[in-house]
């Protein structure tokens, strides 16, 4: 049966409760797992994150890994939501949901997907303070966090 | 052939633009990285370390050393940071 896999790449932001209002309602999911990402301010020095994407390459990456995860986790559902553009502290970034029978595969396929996204979906983040721009970079560890799907 | 050349985050700052045509013959994207880098100073200073960039042919993650026939579209810009 073909899982239901929706992916939204935009530049509004989300409302939770909207998204989840239909998520998950097949009869056979046991267990929903959403996490959502938020820009964080670590020094207090951070004015906005500029989120710049590759449309077209994103959507489809994205709806690769998902329905990597949705297939090998036997999802009933799932969403992957991203923004781009100008994003404040404390905005919301992103969030994945994942629905199944089980609570370990619904966590499971939802850290698969946040491995993922971090370092295989078109996104690169920059980071604006008072005294000027840079880009962040990505980590090793980001990288190894893939050897363990 | 015609290739689209499509540059994302501080490629494209050190680049100076976001995309562009060019006419080539270059057999492999590492061939086109030569083209380019022979041109002007700016494509120097963005592809002067290869290890920190990734190419997309067609919107799809490749090798450097991969071929470039059939491709329309080249992507160059730095390790993703999506989540």
């Amino acid at each position: 049966m073909a899982v239901p896999v929706r992916i939204s790449v935009q530049a509004e932001d989300f409302d939770l409760a909207t998204e989840l209002s239909g998520f998950g309602h097949a009869a056979n999911t046991g267990a929903t797992v959403t996490f959502t990402g938020l820009v964080r301010d670590d020094t207090g020095a951070l004015q906005h994150m500029e989120i710049e994407h590759y449309p077209g390459m994103c959507e489809d990456a994205i709806r690769k890994i998902a329905d990597e995860a949705a297939n090998r986790w036997a999802l009933t559902d799932c969403l992957v939501i991203h923004r781009f553009g100008r994003l404040v502290p404390g905005e919301q970034i992103m969030m994945v949901a994942t629905a199944a029978r089980h609570r370990s595969e619904a966590f499971a396929a939802a850290e698969f997907l946040m491995d993922y996204l971090k370092s295989r979906a078109p996104f690169w983040k920059k980071e604006v303070t008072r005294e000027g721009a840079e880009w962040v970079a990505a980590k090793d560890s980001d990288e190894d966090a893939l050897s363990r799907w | 052939m015609t290739l689209n050349l499509l540059y994302f985050a501080w490629v494209r700052e050190r680049i100076g633009e976001p995309r562009e045509t060019v006419e080539t013959s270059a057999e492999t994207v590492m061939d086109l990285v030569a083209e380019l880098k022979a041109r002007e100073p700016r494509y120097e200073l963005a592809f002067s370390d290869l290890a920190s960039l990734r190419v997309a042919l067609d919107q799809e993650l490749a090798e450097f050393d991969a071929p470039l026939a059939g491709v329309r579209e080249v992507a160059f810009f730095p390790p993703m940071t999506g989540g």
